[in-house]
């Protein structure tokens, strides 16, 4: 596989939110607005990057029997710094994300592409993953924040739409909206691959 | 009945899957079928419980008088790994029964995000000791319930005609929007 193909792997065919379902806490619960689930989606993609360099460099010296408790302890060390830089530097985001920065640590993701990936590839794959599985991530969640955000409130990246902001459908940016924005997402995606046939 | 209050809050009014999402892998993985999701449902509520207490005590004994708080998503991933582990081992050696029906959830739950989720949460709004094991309990008991229900309506979901694209995870998420729906009524139920 060229390194394009596989940077495109993790957007379209193997895209971790909508063809894997993985990851999902974080995508349902801060996509109210598009600039959450940007926030989101970035940070989630620094760690990424961060675990699969460190740990596809350390693959040869992790003992095979501690390599998960090995792993969470290097995710958890970039979960911290992406942690602490957005309380930093963009403290209304890190408040808006709440706990759910910390709880990047249990992101399915970041632990299955370290297991599956990183620790049996050199740098130069794993770092391409990485962006790759990273995009598609922050992708789906900017597509789930943009509809939530649209059509629940009316506005896109905090402008008002005209046209959509004189009757938002408040339930969509409530928990059940998340739900039910997903739901509807993953079937239309289903919906066109069975058209496209396998 | 401060104490009630948590309770009923936390696994009712804001329940961990469907106000908080957290905890939404086993939501979705294990809720086939009704045993295996009440399995899950009660590992997870003993996890929970035990972790609120061990976490809040960590914290408060260890990370607070040494000043480093920063370091608190490490250290309680792997006091909640290492948690699990120990509570497999005893499970194993007083209760074969326990270990025969929780065995293969108990190493699923390391991972669950509704775990370290009520740890936090438990820092951030300061509660006490006993607030936190309630807490934690509470949510453990709501998660359970929920996983519960979404297990019983699936089983009949198996038998109902969804088109092809809807089968699947996706019918389960409009599942899940519904059950949230009538979840909101309880809003306002207790005050907090």
């Amino acid at each position: 596989m060229s390194v394009g193909e596989e940077l495109i792997r993790g957007i379209f065919k193997e895209n971790p939110v909508f063809r894997l379902v993985l990851g999902i806490c974080p995508t349902l619960a801060v996509t109210t607005s598009l600039a959450n689930a940007l926030g989101m989606g970035l940070a989630a993609a620094f760690v990424l990057l961060g675990s699969n360099v460190a740990i596809s460099l350390l693959r040869g010296i992790i003992p095979a029997k501690v390599r998960i408790p090995a792993f969470i302890v290097i995710i958890s060390t970039f979960v911290t710094i992406i942690d602490l830089m957005m309380a930093a530097f963009m403290p209304n985001l890190h408040s808006a994300l709440g706990i759910f920065i910390p709880l990047i640590v249990v992101n399915c993701i970041i632990m299955g592409r370290a297991e599956a990936f990183a620790s049996k590839a050199p740098v130069g794959p794993a770092i391409v993953d990485a962006l790759g599985m990273g995009m598609g991530f922050t992708l789906a969640l900017a597509l789930i924040g943009s509809v939530r955000e649209l059509f629940g409130n009316g506005t896109l990246l905090g402008f008002s739409v005209p046209g959509l902001d004189a009757m938002p459908v408040i339930i969509l940016i409530l928990p059940p909206g998340a739900f039910l924005t997903m739901g509807l997402l993953l079937g239309l995606f289903n919906f066109i691959a069975q058209k496209r046939g396998p | 009945m401060e104490l009630l209050a948590i309770f009923f809050s936390v696994m009712i009014v804001n329940n961990f899957i469907l106000a908080k999402f957290l905890g939404l892998c086993p939501f979705l993985g294990v809720s086939r079928d009704l045993r295996s999701a009440a399995c899950m449902g009660l590992a997870v509520m003993f996890v929970m419980t035990a972790a609120s207490g061990v976490t809040w005590a960590v914290n408060d004994h260890v990370l607070k008088p040494c000043g480093v708080m920063y370091l608190q998503t490490i250290v309680f991933i792997l006091v909640i790994a290492t948690l699990v582990q120990f509570v497999e081992l005893v499970i194993k050696k007083l209760s074969p029964v326990l270990q025969r029906v929780l065995g293969i959830y108990l190493p699923l739950i390391t991972t669950n995000c509704a775990v370290l989720g009520v740890c936090l949460l438990n820092i951030k709004s300061d509660m006490s000791l006993v607030e936190s094991v309630v807490h934690g309990f509470g949510g453990g008991a709501g998660f359970a319930l929920v996983i519960c229900m979404m297990a019983g309506i699936r089983e009949r979901l198996d038998i109902a005609r969804v088109p092809p694209a809807m089968q699947g995870i996706p019918i389960s998420f409009i599942v899940g929007c519904l059950m949230a729906l009538s979840f909101m009524g309880f809003q306002g139920l207790f005050a907090g």
